[in-house]
C-alpha cells in the first residue's frame, strides 16, 4: 500500500502553495489533480496581489508567467442608459514591487507545478479523488481511481464546491446563499490595441469593475482586466438573487448584454473570444468560513472559502497561497511532534490568525451584509447617472443653476436612505 | 434563437474531452421540479431545457463543471460529480 507524508488533492494555487512548501522541506508530497494538467480546471476573473504573499514564497515572483502589472483601477457605475466611471491612477502602481498583476490561470498553474515538481513533489493529473478514507474518524488517505493513497495528513485544496470536506465532515453541502456564479470570456486583441484602448504602456495593464445594469439590479457586477494580448471580461451574479429575481433573464444573455452595452463594445471590438469558462466564487466571507481542519485533514483555498468581495476589489488568490502555505507550516510542526490529530492542526487556524488572511476577513465580514443591499445595484447607479446626465445637459434655452439641478434628486427621503445605507460604511 | 447559437459557438472554442457516462444526472421523477427550471435559466452553459410539459432535461456536452445545479437543486434532484480524471473541460487560459 502507497504511504506518502502528505496528500494534497488539487493543483490550485493552495494545493501547490502547500505542496511547494512541503516539498521544499524534504516531505514526501503527492498532488492529485482531476484535470488534464494543472490549471485546466481552474479560473479567475482575474488578478493576483502579490504584496501579501511575496515574502512566503521569495523565488517565485521573478520568473512567474504573471500578464500585465495593474496601473489603472476602475469603477464605473452603469445605468439603463448612462454610466459613470471613475478612473484611478497613481505613481506608486507603476513603481516596482508591482503590487497586482493581471493573470491566466491556465498558465501560471501549469508552470507554478513544474516548480513544485522541481522541489520534489509527485504530480499525478488526470485523477479524480473520489473519498476520503477513515480510520476511527480520523482521514487516513484518498481512494482516488478506485486506489487507496494514504497519507499522515490529506490537505483538501479541492475547490470552491469541496466534496472533500463535505465527506469528511467538515461542512455541509454548499448553499445558494454563500455563492456567486462568475462567467468569464477570453477575448483575444493585440497588445498595441489593449495599450491604445487602456491608455498604458509597455506591460502595464488595467482593472475596471461594473455595477449596476450589468446584473439587472441583483448582487454582483462585471469585470475587465487586461492581459499581455487579451482581455479577460466577465460577470459575476448572486446565485440567490439569479433564484429569486432572475425571472426570465438567462445568465449567459446578461453576459452578452454586458458585451454589448457601448462602455464594453468599443474596448473589445475586432477582438476574438478563444475561451468561455464559468466558475463559483464563495461570497460569504468571514461568517461562512468552513472549520479548517479535522482529524488529518487540513482546508484551504476556495475549499475553505477564503474569497473576499472587499467592495471596490475582490481577492481570493492570495488567500489561496497563503493557506495552502500555512496548511504546510502546520504539517512541518505536526510532524516534528509525530501527531496529526485535530488537536495538532488547529495550530493552522492559530497561524492562520496570525496573518494577513483572517484578519482580512475579519476586518472586513460586515462587506457581505453590506454589499447585499439591492440599492448598491439599481437605485444608486439610476440616481447618479441622472445626476451627471443633468449636469452635462445643454438645453436649447437657458440653463439651470447647478445646485438646484443636483438639489432635486436629494430630498429628505432620499437623503435619510442614504444615510440608513452608508452608515453601514462605518463597519467596515 | 440567436443567443443559444451564441452560446453554442462560445462553447464551441473550449477544450472537452470527453467522459465514459454523464458525470450530472436527473433523479428519476425528479424532471418537473421547480429548481430544475431556474436552472435553464441560470446554467451558463445553457445545457438545462424544458420542454412543453415542464419537465427539464440536462445535456451534460459542453459542462463548464462551474457547480451552478449543485448548489441550486441540490442532490435529492441531481446526482452530481465531477467527471472523471482527464475528462470534461480542459481550460487553455483560465
Amino acid at each position: 500500500m502507497e504511504k506518502f507524508d502528505v496528500i494534497v488533492v488539487g493543483a490550485g494555487l493552495a494545493g501547490l502553495g502547500a505542496a511547494y512548501t512541503l516539498a521544499g522541506q524534504g516531505l514526501e508530497v503527492l498532488v492529485l489533480e482531476r484535470g488534464d494538467y494543472p490549471g485546466a480546471k481552474n479560473v479567475t476573473g482575474g488578478r493576483i496581489y502579490v504584496n501579501p504573499v511575496r515574502d512566503l514564497f521569495p523565488d517565485l515572483w521573478p520568473e512567474a508567467p504573471l500578464e500585465r502589472f495593474i496601473v489603472h483601477e476602475g469603477v464605473t457605475l452603469m445605468a439603463k442608459e448612462r454610466s459613470v466611471a471613475i478612473d484611478y491612477a497613481g505613481d506608486e502602481l507603476r513603481q516596482e514591487p508591482h503590487q497586482s498583476y493581471s493573470i491566466l490561470r491556465a498558465r501560471f498553474d501549469r508552470w507554478f507545478a513544474e516548480q513544485v515538481e522541481a522541489k520534489g513533489a509527485m504530480i499525478l493529473p488526470k485523477i479524480r479523488v473520489e473519498n476520503v478514507i477513515k480510520e476511527n474518524g480520523k482521514v487516513v488517505g484518498v481512494l482516488a481511481g478506485g486506489d487507496e493513497l494514504h497519507a499522515d495528513v490529506v490537505i483538501a485544496c479541492d475547490g470552491v464546491l469541496s466534496l472533500l470536506g463535505e465527506q469528511a465532515g467538515l461542512h455541509p453541502v454548499a448553499m445558494p446563499h454563500n455563492y456567486a456564479l462568475g462567467i468569464k470570456e477570453v477575448i483575444a486583441l493585440d497588445a498595441e490595441k489593449i495599450n491604445d484602448r487602456f491608455h498604458l504602456q509597455g506591460s502595464e495593464g488595467a482593472a475596471r469593475l461594473f455595477i449596476g445594469e450589468v446584473t439587472k439590479g441583483m448582487f454582483g457586477g462585471g469585470f475587465l482586466y487586461t492581459n499581455k494580448e487579451s482581455v479577460s471580461l466577465g460577470i459575476v451574479i448572486g446565485i440567490e438573487d439569479m433564484m429569486e429575481k432572475g425571472g426570465n433573464l438567462e445568465a449567459p444573455v446578461l453576459m452578452e448584454s454586458f458585451k454589448a452595452r457601448p462602455e464594453i463594445a468599443c474596448l473589445i471590438r475586432g477582438g476574438a473570444t478563444v475561451e468561455y469558462a464559468a466558475h463559483l466564487i464563495p461570497e460569504g466571507g468571514f461568517k461562512a468560513l468552513h472549520p479548517l481542519h479535522g482529524d488529518g485533514i487540513l482546508i484551504a483555498g476556495d475549499a475553505a472559502g477564503f474569497t473576499l468581495n472587499m467592495g471596490f476589489t475582490v481577492r481570493g488568490m492570495e488567500y489561496a497561497l497563503a493557506s495552502g502555505y500555512y496548511a504546510a507550516k502546520t504539517v512541518l510542526k505536526a510532524k516534528e511532534m509525530g501527531s496529526f490529530d485535530a488537536v495538532t492542526l488547529s495550530e493552522y487556524g492559530c497561524l492562520l490568525q496570525e496573518s494577513f488572511v483572517l484578519k482580512d476577513f475579519q476586518n472586513f465580514q460586515a462587506t457581505p451584509s453590506f454589499m447585499n443591499n439591492p440599492r448598491f445595484f439599481s437605485h444608486y447607479n439610476e440616481l447618479n447617472g441622472n445626476i451627471f446626465r443633468d449636469i452635462y445637459s445643454v438645453p436649447a434655452g437657458p440653463k439651470d443653476r447647478l445646485y438646484p439641478t443636483v438639489r432635486k434628486y436629494l430630498g429628505l427621503g432620499e437623503m435619510w436612505g442614504m444615510f440608513k445605507d452608508f452608515r453601514e460604511v462605518t463597519k467596515i | 434563437m440567436n443567443e443559444s447559437m451564441d452560446l453554442k459557438a462560445k462553447l464551441g472554442l473550449d477544450v472537452f474531452k470527453p467522459g465514459v457516462a454523464a458525470h450530472i444526472k436527473i433523479r428519476t421523477g425528479k424532471e418537473k421540479d421547480p429548481r430544475l427550471r431556474k436552472m435553464a435559466m441560470i446554467c451558463p452553459a445553457g445545457l438545462y431545457i424544458v420542454n412543453e410539459q415542464g419537465e427539464t432535461s440536462l445535456t451534460i456536452d459542453g459542462c463548464l463543471e462551474c457547480g451552478t445545479c449543485r448548489l441550486v437543486c441540490g442532490n435529492d434532484i441531481l446526482e452530481w460529480t465531477y467527471p472523471e480524471g482527464g475528462a470534461g473541460v480542459q481550460l487553455r487560459f483560465g
